[in-house]
């Protein structure tokens, strides 16, 4: 049985924040909350999430899915899914605190899996992809919120500061923290559709609105990639996944896929670039993200803010001491750095690319 | 004698902060100074004076909207929609700003001393002998004066003179006003509404006006600057779309 999905979009000034430590060292969940919580004027209490990375080290090696359940029957149906396909290593109720202003939750669980070797046909990547897809678009009252290693994403209904306290995430200390406060004004608020959106060790953040969200969503079903979040923040997770993991591109082809340059100013380049625009215009024409948007994307060695075609939403970045800031408002950026070293606005399509160093 | 107020605004929200202005404005303050700002948005919004607002940090997003009169000072950087549809007054930084600054702004100043982002000067509008103007000092991004109806806007690539300047769609929808860039921009980078046009006395006038009081605050000198060259662009329609509605 397929879930019934409506096919929603959503319209936002949303916040999103991004902080990595380029030589591994901890940042605690204290900065990021700090940092989101300035732009509170951004969201409106809809959504708000968290990506950790470098936060299960005891389980490094493990598959870690965070499970959103809206039902016990969800939960039972889920594990008798995971137990067939994984062998779980551990499994713990995700330690929350009920605050005045997060009240109700779904249930939350993590569990730290082993692929079922003699299950796998291609690569394990692959493997874990899919089962992801099959629990979020077969099972009922079932969402997979993360599904990497050694991270997770932490989300919910609220504030983001909130949602932080919730989840008691100045507890946890990251060598990468992405951030979102959600501002929906034409979908659905629900615990599953709040950002970061993740799949394998990716998440993304996202401002904005996917445009070509059906486009984008009938390309990614050519490769086994199911929609089933009803946000449109989903299909730049599976795009990244698609572009950056099964077809090796570099963040920086990424982003010319993504927010590909004009036919009129790849018209003026040189013969090589144009060539090489031409190209991957061509090939991943299904790929290309119309609509306003600056995302945050990360995986466990990178960090990587991107905005629209036409710059139609605010992104700045900053160094300082070996640590990268990407953010909405530059004003979150100073509330947790006093002296950034440098400190930029993006231009359209032009990449902010932050990497660990050797 | 001067009367000048000092407000703390660290943790302060953008409503109490604007509410303790207002009584600073009330209590006959000539000049407030804002310290520890972070992220404020609206600051001074909708403030019908001629105080001087002096702001230490980075104010937040709609800094000055609708404001009517005051000048506010920035000492370092600000944020995104600088003094959204401004009736009147002065807005001036000391360093770089976001995008959308003076949005829909009626008349007034806004001089940038440094980079400014996307779409600045976007829909601005004059009405008889109001006329907004917005100076930036380093380079703009894409769509700069777009919709523009009136007023005029400079940019003049200081300190930065081995990137582009000014972005592409230069002036898309543009209808009325003017923009100036130093130096030379290419065809390919103006909207389909401007054209090229010639410098004239009343550009002299307007530089001696405007384009000075900027160099005076920003400690640039004048002379040298208008002795180089100015591109002056102008829409070749004051209604580029008005065959798009003639059914």
């Amino acid at each position: 049985m397929e879930k019934d999905f409506i096919k929603e979009k959503e319209i936002s000034a949303c916040a999103v924040f991004g902080i990595m430590h380029q030589t591994k060292q901890k940042l605690s969940g204290e900065l990021i909350i700090r940092a989101i919580e300035i732009m509170h004027e951004r969201s409106n209490g809809m959504g708000g999430g968290f990506a950790a990375y470098g936060i299960y080290p005891e389980f490094e090696d493990f598959w870690c899915f965070h499970l959103i359940y809206e039902s016990e029957n969800g939960k039972k149906v889920t594990e008798e899914y995971l137990e067939k396909n994984f062998i779980i290593e551990y499994q713990e109720e995700i330690p929350t605190c009920r605050t005045e202003k997060i009240k109700v939750s779904p249930l939350l669980e993590r569990y730290f899996l082993k692929a079922r070797k003699n299950k796998i046909i291609t690569t394990e990547e692959d493997y874990i992809v899919s089962n992801v897809m099959f629990i979020n678009s077969k099972i009922p009252d079932a969402f997979v919120a993360s599904s990497g290693k050694n991270m997770g994403i932490f989300k919910g209904v609220g504030y983001p500061e909130d949602i932080a306290r919730f989840f008691k995430l100045e507890e946890y200390s990251a060598y990468i923290w992405t951030a979102h406060g959600r501002f929906p004004t034409n979908s659905a608020a629900w615990w599953g559709g709040a950002h970061p959106f993740g799949i394998l060790d990716w998440s993304v953040v996202h401002n904005g609105e996917i445009s070509s969200y059906d486009i984008n969503r009938r390309y990614l079903e050519n490769y086994s990639y199911k929609c089933s979040c009803f946000t449109d923040t989903e299909v730049i997770a599976y795009l990244i996944d698609l572009l950056g993991r099964r077809h090796n591109l570099t963040f920086e082809e990424i982003s010319n896929v993504l927010s590909a340059p004009f036919w009129n100013d790849i018209e003026r380049e040189c013969p090589e670039k144009k060539e090489y625009f031409t190209k991957l215009r061509i090939i991943y024409s299904s790929a290309l993200l119309n609509g306003p948007f600056a995302i945050i994307v990360a995986n466990k060695d990178t960090i990587f803010g991107l905005n629209d075609r036409i710059k139609l939403r605010p992104l700045v970045g900053a160094t300082a001491d070996d640590i990268l800031y990407i953010s909405s408002e530059e004003c979150a950026i100073y509330e947790i750095c006093k002296n950034p070293e440098k400190i930029w606005r993006t231009k359209s399509g032009e990449p902010i690319i932050g990497r660990l160093k050797k | 004698m001067k009367k000048q107020e000092i407000i703390d605004a660290k943790n302060l929200h953008y409503k109490i902060l604007n509410e303790k202005i207002i009584e600073a404005v009330k209590s006959g303050a000539d000049e407030i100074i804002l310290n520890n700002i972070n992220g404020q948005r609206y600051i001074a919004a909708g403030l019908k004076d001629d105080a001087r607002i002096i702001v230490n940090g980075v104010p937040g997003n709609d800094l000055g909207a609708f404001m009517d009169g005051p000048k506010i000072i920035v000492n370092s950087n600000a944020q995104d929609v600088i003094g959204n549809t401004m009736n009147n007054g002065k807005i001036i930084v000391h360093g770089s700003c976001g995008d959308i600054t003076g949005y829909g702004m009626r008349a007034g100043q806004i001089y940038i001393k440094g980079n400014a982002g996307y779409r600045i000067g976007i829909h601005l509008k004059s009405y008889k002998n109001l006329l907004p103007v917005i100076i930036i000092g380093g380079s703009v991004g894409d769509f700069f004066g777009e919709y523009m109806g009136g007023g005029a806007l400079f940019v003049l690539g200081l300190n930065n003179n081995d990137v582009k300047i000014v972005g592409n769609y230069i002036g898309t929808g543009m209808h009325a006003g003017v923009i100036y860039i130093r130096g030379s921009v290419q065809k390919y980078q103006l909207g389909k509404e401007v054209g090229f046009a010639e410098l004239n006395e009343n550009d002299v006038a307007l530089f001696d006006k405007y384009l000075k009081d900027y160099c005076d605050i920003f400690d640039i000198d004048y002379q040298k600057l208008t002795a180089e060259k100015f591109t002056k662009l102008i829409p070749v329609s004051h209604r580029p779309y008005g065959k798009i509605y003639a059914y």
